[in-house]
């Protein structure tokens, strides 16, 4: 009897796991679709100025507060830990580059990502799905409007820009902090903080973390408006296409910086 | 002399199949212009894919669809957008944007395809306002301050904006109490009756047979995909066909 029970969970187990890689492709395919459509109808006339800034407004603007809070307490906290263990090793001025060229390259562009796929990825999923349950999308397309065109593209073109932006303010402060703390708090000479930060640090490690900025910003946008197309019902929908929208925004973030950087890296060499 | 009755739309054999399950089956359909006719018909029995057609919406597994003269099948993505706006919609719920008050709601297609200066459109939405019924304090508020009846009365305006040559209203009364029911119902009456210089054509997709046989001069039923009878109201009363029969003694 047990043979064929066994056989049984074994073929079960592959079938389910046949399933969710065919979703996956599936999701996969119907992703590429839409993000081929929305760039179809971005590039398209009418440029639909105000929609783009009142994204920008929302994108940008609104999430600076965010970004120097979270950005402040990272920087501070890297150059407490980076200054725990360089300092047995009499490494103490390595503190200002180290925190620097991590936050240049990897966490700011990252941790900005991050911020704006719970606060703006999550909110573009929830507009667009709440339209889309009101029959709101169905009036544009009845009107002759593209609703890509009118609700993706703005987004999309908003993050792309602001995201940067977003990204230098998190340098930005996130280096202040170090500095506060590294040499206000744990002593380290200033003169040797700023020497050692220009020895070591390039405008190239800059680039790279706004190049990366950029691409995520692309990234969110596209997943954000995508998910909110892709609700069906009502409110259950509307959470449901949210969530996605946060959770594959923060993997697609964290697994494309990994083949970003592999990427960058040698580009910027 | 014979008046020849022109049809604003012409639905010949469509049949449309989402994978194995056929929604719509050899349908021929016809509205005639400047005249309201209301399709009936049981849940599920494809009102609102055919509506769908008439917009261009979806394309027909086979068949043809003809609107104002056009085969739909021969317009381009882009033609067909412009040509949606000869169309006015009045949807269900009213799918009003629920981020713009009244006055934004119903000066959007203006702003989106005229280009008319700020007072034009002003008064223009003034006296769309006017046509249908609301005050001008509802100005300024947004569709969650307003009814079910100011709704549907703000969404009747948005699809007159553009002067449309045919407007289709979905399950227009629906939610609605009674009073507000009438209130509609004499509205798309009047509406039509207003715009008889552009020949309105309504299309109207309702379970309401009280307000289909005072309102209408048609009436199509639609069953399992496919219309089962065509007649002017006075005729359609008197069918003897048993299903509607079924539907009309409910």
């Amino acid at each position: 009897m047990e043979i064929p029970i066994k056989t049984n969970i074994v073929k079960k187990s592959i079938e389910q796991l046949g399933g969710s890689i065919t979703e996956l492709l599936n999701g996969l395919g119907d992703f590429s679709i839409y993000m081929g459509n929305v760039l179809f109808w971005l590039v398209r006339p009418p440029y639909r100025f105000p929609l783009f800034f009142d994204q920008m407004y929302f994108i940008g603007n609104k999430s600076i507060f965010i970004v120097v809070l979270t950005s402040s307490f990272s920087g501070m906290v890297m150059a407490y830990q980076t200054f725990l263990g360089f300092s047995t090793i009499n490494g103490d001025s390595l503190v200002g580059p180290v925190v620097a060229i991590g936050l240049a390259k990897e966490l700011a562009p990252v941790f900005t990502g991050l911020i704006v796929t719970g606060r703006c990825g999550a909110a573009m999923a929830a507009q667009i799905g709440s339209m889309k349950v009101t029959e709101q999308i169905d009036a544009l397309e009845v009107m002759g409007i593209n609703s890509y065109q009118y609700l993706s593209a703005p987004r999309l073109c908003a993050a792309f820009i602001a995201l940067p932006f977003l990204t230098a303010i998190f340098l930005l402060i996130g280096n202040m902090g170090s500095y506060m703390i590294g040499v206000h708090v744990l002593n380290i000479d200033a003169t040797s903080y700023f020497s050692k930060l220009s020895d070591f640090m390039s405008l190239k490690d800059v680039y790279e973390g706004l190049i990366k900025a950029a691409c995520f910003g692309f990234l969110i946008a596209m997943i954000g408006t995508y998910h909110g197309f892709k609700v069906e019902g009502g409110a259950e929908g509307v959470g449901k296409g949210t969530n996605l929208a946060v959770v594959w925004g923060m993997i697609t973030i964290l697994v494309t910086d990994f083949f970003l950087t592999s990427v960058l890296v040698k580009l910027l060499e | 002399m014979i008046n020849a009755i022109i049809n604003a739309v012409d639905i010949e054999d469509v049949s449309k199949d989402f994978g194995e399950h056929h929604v719509l089956n050899h349908l021929n359909f016809h509205a005639p212009q400047g005249k309201i006719t209301t399709i009936l018909g049981f849940s599920g029995a494809g009102k609102s894919t055919l509506l769908k057609h008439i917009l261009g919406l979806l394309k027909p597994t086979s068949g043809k669809v003809k609107v104002l003269g056009k085969d739909l099948a021969s317009l381009s993505e882009l033609e067909l957008r412009e040509f949606r706006r000869k169309f006015g919609m009045l949807f269900q719920y009213a799918a009003l944007f629920d981020s713009f008050s009244t006055f934004e709601n119903i000066a959007f297609p203006l702003r989106e395809f005229t280009k008319q200066r700020n007072q034009e459109i002003t008064d223009r939405v003034e006296h769309l306002m006017d046509a249908v019924g609301l005050a001008r304090d509802a100005k300024s508020k947004l569709p969650s301050e307003l009814s079910g009846g100011m709704r549907k009365r703000v969404g009747l305006a948005r699809a007159l904006a553009l002067k449309p040559e045919i407007i289709l209203y979905d399950e227009p009364t629906t939610g609605l109490d009674p009073i507000t029911t009438k209130m509609v119902n004499d509205l798309i009456l009047e509406t039509n009756q207003k715009n008889q210089d552009v020949k309105l054509t309504s299309i109207i997709i309702s379970h309401d047979v009280q307000a289909t046989l005072r309102i209408s001069d048609y009436v199509a039923f639609l069953e399992k995909g496919t219309i089962v009878e065509f007649l002017p109201t006075e005729k359609f009363q008197q069918s003897t066909n048993p299903i509607i029969r079924k539907f009309l003694d409910l």
